[in-house]
Order: structure tokens, then C-alpha cells, then sequence
């Protein structure tokens, strides 16, 4: 199979596919094509797409490859699609947050952190399929941990769990420091 | 100064906290307590007038809040802040390690919120099949449902209703095509909407039947948008070609009948 023949056929794969294919998926369809060629065309034509402005992007998402609508026509596809966007709560996103960090993660040690009970998101996460009980923590009652499912990674575009955005140090996000001498607000106000 | 509180949906006494720490412009590690104390007090007192659902959590972050409050007014140097007095753990140092650890998961779920997300940002070809997947959502409502629903119909009838005997011909084909032309006009049908001007059981019948088949050829998908909720009804992939096996069946049977 010629090179450009092979680049052809990958793209119709990708095409129709449902879902990111993996390199060794499509290895194993064009009959253990060779690896190091495919990945090179595949890098080609996610260039492609990209140096082109094409509406259509290759994106390596959940260990795969996929092919998605450019982000600057979303407005055109929603409106096209007519469906209602599915909206995260921020109660949602944020339990999701603390499961994608701290996986394995048990519901109290989620409600430790969030301060609140999260028994209603844990059912909407579980219910979207983006986390789901991973194993049993070895302490009295045997709690589920909880991770995140390919699902997830899709949802936000994650090539895999390592390329998360790096957690921020605890110091770091804290405002810079106020020198000593200044009064602290409270007795400001009070005088 | 009038304690004026904007009132914002709040998802836990951390996060009232640290919206509260932002507004006054101070470091997490710096809480002026007092201060803080008294809003986070305002706030509270506001939410109960609005009577909004509180959760017991934010008592509880009430009572912490003046507890640190008290130990800080114990007069400085005479006793020094002894490490275990009843909890062991410093209290003030345990609300900032957990409000900073929280601090921390917001900004991270803040920062997966700006990423491409799936069906807001970007989308996959996989949206447009969806009709394929007709007998797939169909299954999301179950039978039982279905039925239950069917039921609902059959119970509004009047019940004094006797000369059903009149034979009205309605063959389920005819609802068939009924229902497919009416999906012409209009996107979704809701369920209860096909009964409403049937007269007998037997009608109803028919047109459930003519449904279900509908859905067998997947001319049709039923649908419900959450559980609970109104049971729908919306044109499938196979629609056309429903239609047209449909007129087809009845030229072969006005032959036959000939």
C-alpha cells in the first residue's frame, strides 16, 4: 500500500469512527501497517488540519486519535445541532477536579475536602460516566475509590491522566506577601 | 458600614469562606477572623431569611470560626497558645490548611473548565448517528414505562363510553401514517399528545401498536429527556423509507382486495 493511499484510508477510518482510535488499533486494521509510518501520518495530517484552518482538527485524546470540529465554529455547530449544551454545575466540576487529582479517592475523603456532602454530584458523575469506582479501600466498611473514566478525558480533552494541568502549589495561589507591620484588616475596622 | 452581602450561591462554608477572604483582599494564611467571622455571620442570617436550603455544614463552620475567634482574644503572652488544649491541633491552622487545599481544587477545576470541553467547545461526528442510536434511547424508557403511560391513557376515558361496538375501521397502518405525517410538521410529539382525540380503548390500542412498530423500523425514536419526565417522540434516520414501505404495503393490498 502506497504511503498516501494508507494516509487516505486512515483518514476515512478516523472519519467514521466512533470514538479515538488507538495507533495500535489502526496498526492492527491496515494489517500491521508499520507503526512508526503510521504515527508519522498521523502527525501529518493533524498538521494538516491545522496549518490549513480546516473545520475539522486531529486531536490525540483518551490514548487515541480523533477528529473534532475546530473550536472557533462552535457557535455554528450548537446552533446547527440544536441540542441544549450539557452545563456542569460548579459543585460538579469541582468534585470531578478532586477525583482527577486524587485518584483513588473515597466519597468522605472527597466530602473532607469540599466540605460539603457530595453524595447528589457523585450520582450526576457516575451517572455521565466520567468517574466510576475503581476498587475498595482496605478500612473499616470497605469505601469504593473512585477514579475517572476515558469518558473524562475525552470530555476535557486529555491526551491521558499525566497531562492534567498541573496542580498549583498551595503557596502559590495564595496573594503576595503583606508586610509585617500592616494592621490586619479587623482591628483597622475597628479603630 | 452597612453590611451589604451580595448573595451568590455558595457551594459550602469553604467556599463562602474564600469568597469572603478574596473580597476583603487578605491572604488565606492572614484571615483577619473577626472580620471574617462577622460577614461570614451576615451571610448566613441572609441565607436563613431567604430561607435557602443550608446545609449543617455551615453551622459547623460557624461554631470553628468563633472558636478561633475566642482563642485569639485571650490576652497574648500570659499563655501561650498550648499546642494540645482539647483537639490537639491548632484550629486557625486547620481551617487555613483546608481552605487552601480547597483554594487549590477550585483553581483546578476553573482550569479544566477553560480546556476544549466536548460538546461546547468542540464536537464529534458521533453527534450526527445519534438516530442510529434510536432503539438504544428507547431502551432508556422502559416497557414498563411505556405501558404505565398507556395506561394513563386508557384511565382518562370516559367510562361511560358503550357503543364501542361501532366499527370504525382504523387499522394501526393508518395511525402508521398519521403519525409519520404529523412528525413532518412538527419535531417532537409528546406521548399523551397521540391520544388526545381518541375516542375508544380499541383506538388507543391501535395507535400504541402503530408506535411500537414505528419504532420497530426505527422510523421513530421514544425518548424521554430524564426520568419522570414526558415521554417523546421524534423522526429517526429511518423515516422515509417507513413511509414509503407503508404506501407500498397498501397499493399491494388494494390489489389484492380487488
Amino acid at each position: 500500500m502506497e504511503r498516501e493511499e494508507l494516509k487516505s484510508a486512515v483518514e476515512s477510518l478516523l472519519f467514521v469512527a466512533d470514538g479515538p482510535q488507538t495507533l495500535h488499533r489502526l496498526a492492527e486494521v491496515f494489517d500491521q501497517a508499520d507503526r512508526q509510518t503510521l504515527q508519522s501520518i498521523l502527525n501529518e495530517l493533524q498538521t494538516e488540519y491545522e496549518s490549513q484552518n480546516r473545520g475539522i482538527r486531529m486531536v490525540e485524546v483518551a490514548g487515541g486519535y480523533q477528529l473534532r470540529t475546530a473550536k472557533a465554529n462552535a457557535d455554528w455547530v450548537k446552533k446547527f445541532l440544536g441540542g441544549r449544551p450539557a452545563r456542569m454545575s460548579k459543585a460538579t466540576l469541582e468534585t470531578l477536579a478532586i477525583v482527577a487529582y486524587r485518584q483513588p479517592i473515597t466519597k468522605a475523603e472527597i466530602e473532607a475536602i469540599r466540605g460539603v456532602d457530595v453524595d447528589g454530584v457523585m450520582t450526576t458523575l457516575l451517572e455521565r460516566n466520567l468517574i466510576r469506582a475503581v476498587a475498595r479501600k482496605d478500612v473499616p466498611g470497605r469505601p469504593f475509590l473512585y477514579g475517572t473514566t476515558p469518558e473524562f478525558l475525552q470530555l476535557f480533552n486529555l491526551k491521558d491522566l499525566s497531562h492534567l494541568p498541573t496542580l498549583k502549589e498551595m503557596e502559590e495561589i495564595s496573594l503576595p506577601e503583606i508586610p509585617g507591620d500592616v494592621l490586619p484588616i479587623d482591628q483597622l475596622e475597628e479603630t | 458600614v452597612s453590611t451589604k452581602v451580595q448573595l451568590e450561591i455558595f457551594e459550602g462554608p469553604l467556599d463562602l469562606l474564600l469568597h469572603l477572604i478574596k473580597k476583603n483582599e487578605v491572604r488565606v494564611t492572614d484571615i483577619p477572623i473577626a472580620a471574617i467571622t462577622e460577614q461570614y455571620l451576615a451571610t448566613l442570617e441572609l441565607m436563613q431569611s431567604l430561607s435557602l436550603d443550608m446545609a449543617g455544614e455551615f453551622l459547623v463552620m460557624a461554631a470553628t470560626l468563633i472558636h478561633i475567634k475566642s482563642r485569639e482574644l485571650l490576652p497574648e503572652g500570659d499563655e501561650e497558645p498550648e499546642p494540645d488544649e482539647d483537639e490537639g491541633v491548632d484550629p486557625r491552622a486547620e481551617l487555613v490548611r483546608r481552605l487552601l487545599e480547597y483554594q487549590r481544587y477550585k483553581e483546578a477545576a476553573a482550569e479544566l473548565e477553560q480546556r476544549e470541553v466536548l460538546t461546547r467547545d468542540v464536537f464529534v461526528r458521533a453527534t450526527a448517528p445519534v438516530e442510529e442510536a434510536g432503539p438504544r434511547e428507547f431502551r432508556e424508557i422502559s416497557v414498563f414505562e411505556l405501558l404505565g403511560a398507556l395506561k394513563r391513557v386508557i384511565d382518562r376515558l370516559p367510562k361511560d363510553i358503550v357503543h364501542e361496538v361501532m366499527l370504525e375501521k382504523i387499522t394501526v397502518r393508518e395511525k402508521m401514517t398519521l403519525l409519520l405525517d404529523r412528525l413532518r410538521s412538527e419535531s417532537r410529539i409528546v406521548f399523551e399528545s397521540l391520544f388526545s382525540e381518541v375516542q375508544s380503548r380499541m383506538e388507543i390500542i391501535v395507535t400504541f401498536l402503530a408506535m411500537l412498530e414505528l419504532v420497530k423500523v426505527r422510523a421513530i425514536r421514544v425518548f424521554q429527556d430524564q426520568p419522570g419526565g414526558d415521554i417523546l417522540i421524534e423522526a429517526a434516520a429511518g423515516m422515509d423509507q417507513a413511509a414509503e414501505g407503508i404506501v407500498l404495503e397498501e397499493a399491494e393490498e388494494k390489489q389484492d382486495g380487488a
